[in-house]
């Protein structure tokens, strides 16, 4: 990159993602707690912020999730409102950055720009909204609209959308509450500008009612793979949330994204990138690697193991042992046996697959699903994992991570006590915050006003 | 105990008068901050009251019916209210926390997910005002429904009982599913592996006009069961609405006797008009003489350049003028009062510290929180999940 930074140690960002509704967070552990009490919330974002992270994340799932028709009941399920449980949040951090995942489909610009604009104010500019674009009816049945996205549309409708949030975050310039008692004048004359937005997707006249916001915007986060997705992010986002958490392949996302940029007149800084990261930590490498295996066993309960194989097979499978061997049972390619998560593509070769290594090692069911899916992306003593996290930002492979941890709510704190302080020993994690804002943090220009 | 008046003040910017913002003791640049509205809350809290309820909208405030009126020199511009609360719930421990949100534009289920939130961040102290935007320039910001503009001289009556209509659709869909989840639907049962028990999950399956809702909620059962719903009503349809939904009306008497016939008007509603409870909304302007108080209203007339005038009766005087008005209204039917404070802080601390003592001399308010939720100050008991009675007859 820029020769004036050689040399210099690139900088590593770092968010705590509350344990997601799904199968890397483990229920079963005596040490787990609530998904739902205010207190989980308050311990994962303390923790965040004593490790100075960039910022805390909440993911989004509006329907509960289905597996053959019936309420997933194997993972843990339930959660709050994001910006509302991330507005109590505010009152009791300081400096750690606030996102919430919100979707552009089921949802109306002039409403959430105003929420994200109250969350900006409440925290003193310290919100994010990560954009996704779900378009799924199922998820639609929740609401009034429906499911009526096309998912050729997703991203047309959330260009438009985050662009006219801007407009209206735009409408009040910096400086036009005046609030001038002497004179009477609480709004400065003309400052409160006029919106007229005449799209495809939505048609707004008049007035926000929200003033300018401590950081103008909010960070704009995004989270799609596809190539509208990464196109979209070029174009608009300041942090992209990834899923390619391996060296070989964020370089090359990281390669891909950051090439897209130019086109849009943004400078590679401009975007960061950040993966999503599961780790374990142990006193030593070997320890570590014990450990990750146990968490996995724990990850993969033999009835968790029997439905991802339905997942992929698109079929019940529940009359297998789980610590049995593989059935030779053909997969349903048609049948979709799942709802409400992201569908596995491609899934005749990812049977083959399964099937081959199944085989080639003599795996149960269960092992064979422990081997097949999430493995943690760092795992080794404090050391190990220090160095590799710097590797892959110095290798270019992301700017930082999204660290995801399986217990609630004290899943970090491990990494927070023994890995953060040699991230800052080698110098490339901050040992203080050094400014306000969650655009201080991660070192993002102010966002310019949309003409 | 049962003697007890329940008190609740309305937060709204600098105060309810226009020109609030302007006397000097006001923080008027601080009205977009979470410090600000935290220390309201706090002053209230001091006061024992039983909540605070936060106004909202989806327009700028306005001295016209309908649309944007270009003035610089009142309060323009308001946050979201239920993140408001919901930022003010850690910083407190007994009030209630009770935001406006609105049912004509919104999502049923965002908006019963955020209530349903506020009342686990705030450990059972939430409540929700549900709110109708009739404005054809609210309407115009979202631009999927075209209103026509809002004449209050010559109401549109179709128009008014279709909004209600819908908020009854709205707040319906609210509390199933706020008992979509059984208290006991979380098991951990690591024997079958199973998290949930799918059995304590409800389908709402709502539909209606305006939406269809299949649910469950994503969010948990509230720590109340149900959050406290409550509406402010001025006329018949609003009060069937008010009767049917909610379980505070606040309404508008000029008088003592206009109080009593309107509570005798709304317990004659079938369907809840004999259970809800009645609070009357009143603008206060207080002062150590009812001469000080009517000489602070008018010296906020004169900034603002013409007479306060509110849908609610203006009361000025004394703290104890107040509490025998208040007393006096019980009588009519009255069993509580959201006070809408004329200027904060002023007002709102003389409701808190003088309004409160003089009720106490009377016997007629609490002298410590008696309960640790909003329902359990308002004397309404945690209710059954209507799933679970269903499922366990
Ligand atoms: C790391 C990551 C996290 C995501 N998290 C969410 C989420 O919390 N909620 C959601 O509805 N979609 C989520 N998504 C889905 C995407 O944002 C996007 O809506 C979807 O992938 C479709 O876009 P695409 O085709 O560009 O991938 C996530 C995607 C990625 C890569």
């Amino acid at each position: 990159m820029a020769s004036s930074t050689a040399g210099a140690r690139r900088r590593v960002h770092l968010a705590a993602h509350f344990p997601g509704v799904n199968n890397t967070t483990v229920w079963a552990d005596p040490r787990s707690g609530s998904q739902i009490d205010f207190a989980s919330f308050v311990h994962l974002a303390r923790t965040a912020e004593r490790g100075r992270f960039d910022f805390f994340f909440l993911a989004e799932g509006l329907r509960l999730r289905e597996l053959k028709g019936r309420i997933h009941d194997l993972d843990v399920a339930g959660r709050p409102e994001s910006l509302t449980v991330l507005a109590a949040l505010a009152a009791v951090t300081d400096r750690l950055g606030l996102a919430a995942t919100v979707n552009t489909t089921f949802n109306e610009p002039y409403e959430l720009a105003r929420r994200l604009a109250t969350l900006d104010h409440l925290s003193a500019g310290r919100a994010a909204w990560n954009v996704v674009t779900t378009s799924d009816a199922f998820t639609g049945e929740n609401f009034r609209r429906g499911g009526y996205l096309d998912r050729a549309d997703r991203y047309t409708r959330a260009a438009e959308f985050v662009q006219l949030a801007r407009t209206l975050w735009d409408s009040w310039p910096p400086g036009a509450v005046a609030a001038d008692q002497e004179s009477g004048v609480f709004v400065r004359p003309g400052a409160i500008g006029e919106v007229r937005h005449e799209g495809a997707q939505f048609n707004v006249h008049g007035h926000f009612n929200v003033p300018r916001s401590p950081q103008g915007h909010p960070v704009i986060i995004q989270a799609g793979d596809s190539d509208e997705g990464r196109e979209f992010a070029a174009a608009t986002a300041d942090v992209i949330f990834s899923r390619h958490g391996t060296l070989e392949d964020g370089r090359a996302f990281y390669a891909d994204v950051k090439r897209r940029l130019a086109r849009y007149g943004r400078e590679p800084g401009d975007l960061k990138i950040m993966p999503a990261a599961t780790y374990a930590l142990g006193d030593t490498d070997a320890e570590a690697a014990e450990h990750a295996a146990e968490i996995r066993r724990q990850q993969v309960s033999p009835q968790t193991a029997i439905a991802f194989l339905e997942q992929i097979w698109g079929r019940d499978m529940s009359a297998h042992d789980p610590e049995g061997p593989l059935p030779d049972v053909e997969p349903d390619l048609e049948g979709g046996v799942s709802q409400g998560r992201v569908q596995v593509a491609d899934r005749a070769a990812v049977v083959a697959r399964w099937r081959s290594v199944a085989r080639e090692k003599g795996l149960s069911i269960r092992d064979l699903v422990i081997e097949m899916t999430g493995r943690q992306s760092f795992v080794g003593s404090p050391q190990t994992v220090a160095r590799q996290i710097e590797e892959f930002v110095t290798a270019e492979a992301a700017d930082g991570f999204i660290l995801v941890p399986h217990l609630t709510p004290g899943g970090l704190d491990d990494f927070v006590d023994r890995v953060v302080p040699l991230l800052q020993e080698r110098g490339v994690f901050r040992e203080e915050y050094e400014g306000v804002t969650l655009r201080d943090h991660l070192g993002l220009r102010a966002p310019g006003r949309a003409a | 105990m049962t003697d007890h008046l329940h008190l609740a003040v309305a937060l709204d910017g600098a105060g309810w008068h226009p020109a609030a913002w302007r006397e000097p003791v006001a923080r008027a640049g601080e009205l977009f901050t979470a410090r600000y509205w935290a220390g309201l809350v706090a002053e209230a809290e001091r006061g024992l009251l039983d909540f605070v309820t936060i106004e909202d909208g989806f327009g700028l405030q306005s001295t016209l019916d309908d649309g944007h009126d270009g003035r610089v020199d009142q309060v323009r511009g308001r946050l979201d209210a239920v993140l408001l609360a919901a930022s003010i719930a850690p910083l407190t421990s007994h009030i209630g926390l009770v935001p406006t949100a609105t049912t004509t534009h919104t999502e049923p289920f965002h908006v019963a997910i955020g209530i349903a939130t506020l009342d686990h961040v705030s450990q059972g102290r939430a409540g929700w005002r549900p709110q109708v935007s009739p404005r054809a320039s609210d309407a115009a910001h979202f631009g999927r429904r075209s209103f026509p503009p809002l004449d209050p001289a010559a109401l549109d009556e179709r128009h008014v009982r279709d909004l209600f209509e819908e908020a009854g659709d709205a707040v319906e869909v609210a509390r199933r599913l706020w008992d979509s989840w059984a208290d006991d639907a979380e098991i951990r049962d690591v024997a079958t592996g199973r998290f949930l028990d799918r059995d304590k999950l409800h389908y709402i399956d709502f539909r209606g006009r305006w939406f269809s809702v299949k649910g469950p909620s994503i969010t948990p059962r509230p720590p109340q069961g149900q959050p406290v719903v409550t509406a402010l009503a001025h006329a018949r349809v609003p009060y069937e609405f008010a009767a049917r939904n909610a379980d505070i009306v606040y309404v508008t008497p000029r008088d003592r006797d206009h109080a009593a016939a309107i509570a005798g008007e709304i317990r004659g509603i079938p369907g809840g008009g004999g259970t809800v409870r009645i609070f009357a909304d009143l603008v206060v302007f207080l002062g150590h003489s009812a001469q000080e108080a009517a000489e602070r209203k008018a010296r906020l007339d004169e900034l603002d350049g013409a007479a306060y005038d509110s849908d609610a009766l203006i009361f000025t005087g004394t703290a104890e003028e107040l509490a025998d008005l208040l007393l006096d209204w019980r009588g009519a039917g009255i069993e509580g009062y959201r006070l809408r404070p004329g200027a904060v802080p002023y007002d709102l601390k003389a409701i808190a510290r003088g309004v409160t003592a003089a009720l106490r001399r009377r016997g007629a308010f609490r002298h410590a929180y008696e309960a640790a939720t909003l329902r359990g100050l308002l004397g309404l008991p945690r209710p059954a999940n209507r799933y679970e009675e269903a499922s366990t007859t």
